[in-house]
């Protein structure tokens, strides 16, 4: 019973390390252009797959280090060609408009890589057990967690010391001052957005390397990545880090006692932590409303 | 009678006209009576979106959610309880219309895209319930087995279960009750209200207005009109489909309601026509479809942002 709470316990932080890593970027976009971005999930699997088509050709590191930036420049261009014309407008186009890309973005993998899933092979040594205890324990799992861990503290450290992250705070607080500071906002935006598209890439390579790849495997990820912005408390980047991990360990627990709840249980708790503290765990009063 | 009073009556009698003789006039060009009542029964899902999103300026992405359960609703009743199709049409409205309330309460003092996102999150619950329950909703296939039911009046019998037309008129019937009503309520006080809040909720709320209210309120009402739709596209397929729960349904009702324009009460209805005929002609020619529909929501809201009608009002001002 210890070795299958425990299976499920880390089976949930690994999935909650990967909607950290979706919320996160998400929320970074959220907070500063109030773009809901429906298409982060499409561009997860475009991570994913150029990931997949480089592989052949650098290997699995240098697919890891070369699809997430560049998921990030498609990002950029996306975001100078279609969504910067919608900022200012009621937020309902732009919402509209990347759940029409979504849409895109997975029948165009679908028609270019076919409707069946690809696997991404490992390097061997990462795809061994540590033991025969701990079989779920995986090499993979491990890097995975490590190189979210690692993405997530540089992400913080760029927010906290860097003068983009300075920047891209304050305007989540107040665009309109740091705009009349003569910083450009426009600029600001696109490379905040990069940001966001970035961590998506990452972890589309690393999902890629876990479960395979198929052309719907960003929407699943989606819904839980809003809820754990909303549970974590929107407007928070924190809020949101803890909310993924506080939902992944939930839908892993539920798994143990009550499988067929174990999607539903983080709605639940999305419901409970709303009643009890509207504003969600770590949202500061106003960012609301 | 001033000119713009009377104008507005023969747009409205046009519009009605049009509606009556559907399978009429659809026929000739192309269409089908199932297509026609396809178009009334989104349409007026749409329009009860509409309700909402450009009469109170709140922006639900999770109207699925009520659409897709009055459609359970309605399908369980015909399925379990009774064999009249007036009540699993009402019994369908007070599921997804008493869900509608409850969740509002949680929901109302969230504003814009955040009150979007809240909406799509807790409207996905309902999609993973009749997904994961197979036992009663059948799951992934969807919830079998009913069949709509010929009306029965004692005196005569109306057969709208094998007759298409027979059918179209008693779901156009449906529709004009509806309708009527969401037309009378945005004519009442409390319409105006409405559209006080969404042109300055601020002001609205310094006038005295209890704001969190009224569009709980008028949140629950369009949910119970998304249901009634639902209701009716149940018995339109006799067949409900777990995915008339999902976000991505709720996302063409607000693509209906954009591409038809917001700011019109029928707007909604031309949005749902055009729609629902491009997705038929689309899914015949191509399988990339998908692709297609997201094309259409990117050119809509980059060049048509006010909708079919705000484009044709603006050109002719």
């Amino acid at each position: 019973m210890t070795q299958l709470l425990l299976f499920n316990i880390t089976n949930g932080l690994i999935i909650g390390a990967f909607y950290v890593l979706m919320a996160l970027g998400l929320s970074l976009i959220l907070n500063l252009s109030s773009v809901i971005n429906f298409a982060h999930g499409g561009f997860l699997v475009i991570g994913g797959y150029i990931a997949y088509a480089l592989s052949p050709y650098v290997g699995f590191w240098g697919a890891l280090l070369l699809a997430p930036p560049l998921t990030a420049i498609i990002g950029l261009i996306v975001e100078r060609v279609l969504i910067r014309p919608l900022y200012g407008r009621d937020p309902l186009y732009s919402l509209l408009l990347t759940f029409g890309l979504a849409f895109m973005i997975e029948d165009g993998t679908r028609f270019i890589f076919g409707a069946q899933g690809k696997p991404m092979t490992v390097p061997a040594f990462l795809s061994q057990p540590l033991s025969n205890e701990l079989f779920f324990i995986t090499g993979y799992r491990l890097f995975m967690v490590a190189v979210v861990i690692i993405a997530i503290a540089l992400l913080f450290l760029l927010l906290r010391y860097t003068r983009l992250g300075i920047r891209i705070r304050a305007g989540t607080l107040d665009l309109e001052t740091v705009a009349a500071l003569g910083i450009n906002i426009g600029m600001l935006r696109s490379l905040n957005f990069a940001v966001g598209i970035f961590l998506a890439g990452l972890s589309g390579v690393l999902a890629a390397g876990q479960l395979g790849l198929d052309p719907t495997m960003g929407t699943g990820l989606l819904m839980p990545s809003f809820i754990a912005i909303i549970v974590g408390g929107i407007g928070s980047l924190p809020g949101t880090l803890v909310g993924g991990l506080l939902i992944g360990v939930a839908s892993g627990l539920t798994a143990v006692f009550f499988p067929a709840a174990s999607e539903a249980v983080i709605y639940v708790l999305m419901a409970v932590v709303l009643l009890a503290r509207p504003r969600g765990l770590f949202g500061e009063e106003g960012m609301m409303t | 009678m001033t000119a713009i009073q009377s104008r507005k009556l023969i747009v409205l009698a046009a519009i009605w006209a049009l509606l009556l003789f559907a399978p009429y006039w659809m026929a000739p060009l192309g269409g089908y009576t199932a297509l026609a009542t396809r178009v009334l029964v989104l349409g007026l899902a749409a329009m009860s979106l509409n309700f909402l999103l450009g009469f109170t300026g709140v922006l639900s992405f999770g109207h699925a959610a009520w659409f897709g359960l009055g459609a359970y609703g309605a399908g369980l009743a015909l399925k379990y309880l009774t064999l009249s199709t007036p009540l699993a049409v009402i019994a369908g409205i007070l599921l997804g219309g008493l869900c509608g309330a409850i969740l509002g309460l949680l929901l109302v003092r969230r504003r814009g895209v955040y009150f979007a996102m809240v909406t799509i999150a807790f409207g996905q619950v309902f999609y993973y319930i009749a997904f994961q329950w197979s036992s009663l909703t059948g799951g992934d296939d969807g919830l079998r087995g009913f069949h709509r039911q010929p009306l029965d009046f004692g005196f005569f019998k109306l057969d709208i279960l094998n007759n298409d037309l027979t059918f179209y008129y008693f779901v156009l019937f449906c529709f004009a009750l509806a309708v009527g009503a969401m037309g009378f309520i945005l004519r009442s006080p409390f319409g105006r209200t409405m559209i006080a809040i969404r042109e300055n909720e601020r002001r609205s709320r310094f006038l005295g207005i209890p704001i969190e209210r009224h569009i709980w309120i008028a949140f629950t009402l369009s949910c119970f009109f998304a249901s009634f739709a639902g209701a009716l596209y149940a018995l339109v397929n006799n067949f409900a489909d777990p995915r008339g729960l999902h976000y991505s349904q709720s996302g063409d009702f607000v693509m209906m309601a954009v591409m038809g324009g917001m700011r019109s009460f029928w707007g909604p209805l031309l949005g749902a026509a055009v729609f629902v005929v491009v997705q038929d002609y689309l899914s015949s020619i191509t399988t990339n479809w998908m692709s297609f529909v997201g094309l259409l929501f990117v050119l809509v809201v980059l060049f048509f942002p006010r909708g079919l009608l705000g484009f044709f009002q603006r050109s002719k001002a």
